[in-house]
């Protein structure tokens, strides 16, 4: 096989390992500084714990390292012996298996692993997965395990909603105050969402510039130029980095530069990513001559409602607003609007074996959705880290023949 | 005369067809996968071309298909098995069709319109059940050759039931079976209509049902339950096994296969 044509580097690569070698650097010394580590759900209330002096820290970052470096296959079996099932979310296996074998890709970045959390912060938006992978943690270290229980399956984002969750947020303040030792500053957590509503603005422009044809960037260099946007949003840092690679993906666009060579079709990826194999499938897209040019995955870290004028509703409504927690027909009109936004040829879903509420091909919507857009689907049976779950035969020829239907069109 | 190679290098079996600018099949060859994915296509096309009496200079254009696809050395494009066993079974059902093809690692479900292009497809999720892996197992289990498997399916009066997905679980099954002193061709039947129902489940048919693959070339009752079963009935092209390397021919001859994918 010929080594084919090579995926296009970033220049802002160098800044973006900078700023996350920075947090993780400011994680591994917190506690000699005597700063509190908050861990945080992705989709959790990061901006309050920032307010609140927290260093915050989000495991799932820390599985999808664990994918990405293939070390879950090790660590998977062991959280299993412990009572984890195989069929649960395979982060919480992986990272629980990192824990007990004392493993982590973080050790290359000289820290011991990940920091000790002196209370973990869920909000059950994505997944009820979260809550039991942090009571595991809250029960091994005797620390509180506090949280969000946002509904599932909204449809519209009805005020009742809001203020639910507003107040169950509000409701968190007394006792992280407890831990942090201090205070909320109701003009800092202004100043953190205000950040955080920055960092979203300039992650959505990001994305967008894929609906240029050619597109200058695919899913999978979203997939690690997106991890400023998880861990430092609410940072001054994250919004200077997401400004230099808006930059420059601005002078891709007006160069007329191709993340893929001779762009021949547009594919929109829906479900996680299979973090054990970006680079054979971002190989094998690139070889197609195919750019898969935006995700529902890379997307769910916007959140447009953020507003620092009203923080706690505006957090509540943003963070109920995401793609995971919405019914199906949110999700479908969804899905819509992101083909006709970017020109999609056909849509990519990926049936995550351990993570149902990140696959969206269980209930009829590739089916739906093909049927009212007419355009192709193709399903490839995976996982986000197990790869016990993955046949990479099979889906080397399920994409090659999903592009070769594209073709005929 | 011109003349077109096509390679099915398959999980099981590498089948190879020659045709001429008619698309008449000249000669085929048949032989195990086994460890060398180029040896066994090399050997296919000797054997081919020396009963068609054709010097490989006479071939004007060669296509490789099927899970060994990129180890053919000497092909001038590869095509997945989709698109070829969607190809060969359209030139002989030219209408709308659902190819289901049963291979012996994977299964897999083809749409074509009635000009042959292709409006979707489905292949078996990463399990045995449904493909001829699974009555490999069951063979095995109850210490049967291979071709004896259809002939008792066909004579069986009635049949188990098995209901795991599993392959392993089901040969479980067939344990107790045999403990239970259940016939042997009622089991074996059981057996059959346990791919029959792992197909059933991939996707709905649309037109036509047209049945290819080696599974079913060396069965033929397979398909006679999957019409039952489908409640239609069950074309099979000639050659049911060869139909994947005589798309791979069709293509060949019909474009210039570089044109469209890489080749190494």
């Amino acid at each position: 096989m010929s080594s084919g044509p090579e995926r296009k580097e970033f220049e802002a690569a160098g800044k973006m390992k900078e700023v996350m070698g920075s947090y993780f650097r400011e994680l591994a010394e917190g506690p000699k500084q005597g700063r509190k580590t908050a861990w945080c759900t992705s989709v959790g209330p990061a901006e309050l714990l920032q307010a609140l002096g927290f260093n915050v820290y989000f495991p799932e970052n820390h599985g999808a390292m664990l994918g990405a470096t293939r070390m879950a296959g090790d660590l998977i079996p062991l959280a299993n012996a412990r009572g984890f099932s195989p069929d649960i979310c395979s982060y919480l296996t992986s990272d629980v298996g990192s824990y007990l074998k004392g493993e982590s890709p973080l050790q290359k970045m000289k820290m011991a692993g990940p920091p000790k959390a002196d209370v973990l912060v869920f909000n059950t938006n994505q997944c009820r997965d979260v809550k039991d992978w942090f009571q595991w943690y809250a029960r091994e270290w005797h620390v509180p395990c506090l949280g969000i229980h946002t509904p599932r399956s909204i449809g519209e984002v009805a005020p009742s909603i809001v203020d639910d969750v507003a107040r169950q947020t509000e409701a968190l303040v007394e006792p992280l105050e407890g831990v942090a030792g201090r205070k909320l500053d109701p003009g800092k957590l202004e100043e953190v969402v205000d950040l955080s509503k920055q960092c979203t603005e300039l992650w959505k422009a990001v994305l967008q510039t894929a609906a240029n044809v050619p597109s200058p960037v695919t899913f999978f260099d979203g997939t690690t130029l997106m991890g400023p946007a998880v861990v430092l949003r609410g940072r001054q840092e994250a919004v200077d980095y997401y400004r230099v690679l808006l930059d420059e993906l601005k002078r891709r666009v007006a160069a007329g530069v191709a993340a893929v060579e001779g762009e021949r079709f547009r594919v929109y990826w829906e479900g996680m990513p299979i973090w054990g194999k970006l680079r054979p499938l971002a190989e094998q897209f690139l070889a197609l001559g195919t750019c898969v040019v935006a995700s529902t995955y890379c997307n769910s870290w916007i959140f447009e409602d953020l507003d620092p004028a009203d923080p706690f509703r505006s957090m509540a409504r943003a963070y109920s607003s995401i793609f995971i927690c919405r019914s199906e027909d949110r999700k479908q009109q969804y899905i819509e609007e992101m083909v006709q936004t970017y020109q999609i040829d056909g849509i990519l879903y990926h049936d995550s074996k351990t993570c149902p509420n990140n696959s969206n091909s269980r209930y009829g919507m590739p089916q739906r959705l093909e049927q009212k857009l007419k355009k192709p689907f193709v399903i490839v049976h995976g996982d986000l880290n197990d790869l016990r779950l993955y046949s990479e035969e099979q889906t080397r020829t399920n994409i090659e023949a999903f592009i070769e239907q594209l073709a005929e069109r | 005369m011109q003349y077109f190679c096509g390679i099915d290098i398959g999980a099981s079996a590498a089948k190879l067809v020659v045709v001429d600018e008619n698309r008449k099949t000249i000669a085929k060859a048949l032989r195990k996968s086994g460890v060398d994915y180029a040896e066994a296509a090399a050997r296919c096309r000797d054997e081919a071309l020396s009963a068609a009496g054709l010097a490989p200079g006479q071939v004007k254009a060669s296509l490789a298909t099927g899970y060994g696809r990129d180890n053919v050395p000497w092909v001038d494009g590869r095509m997945t098995e989709i698109a070829c066993h969607g190809k060969g079974a359209h030139f002989h059902f030219p209408q709308r069709i659902t190819v289901i093809d049963i291979g012996a690692q994977d299964s897999k479900l083809i749409h074509l319109d009635p000009a042959g292009r292709r409006t979707g497809f489905k292949m078996n999720r990463k399990c045995a059940a449904g493909t001829g892996a699974f009555l490999e197992e069951i063979a095995y289990r109850l210490d049967l050759p291979l071709s004896d498997l259809n002939g008792l399916a066909e004579r069986a009066a009635g049949e188990v039931t098995l209901g795991s997905f599993c392959t392993v679980f089901a040969a479980t099954e067939i344990l107790e079976k045999i403990r239970a002193g259940v016939r042997v061709e009622e089991m074996v039947k059981g057996a059959f209509r346990s791919v029959v129902k792992r197909i059933l489940e991939m996707d709905v048919i649309e037109g036509a049902m047209v049945v290819t693959g080696g599974v079913v070339a060396h069965n033929p009752f397979l398909g006679t339950l999957i019409a039952e079963s489908f409640g239609t009935q069950a074309l099979v092209p000639p050659e049911a096994q060869y139909v994947g390397a005589f798309g791979a021919a069709l293509f060949a001859m019909e474009k210039d296969p570089t044109g469209d994918r890489p080749c190494s």
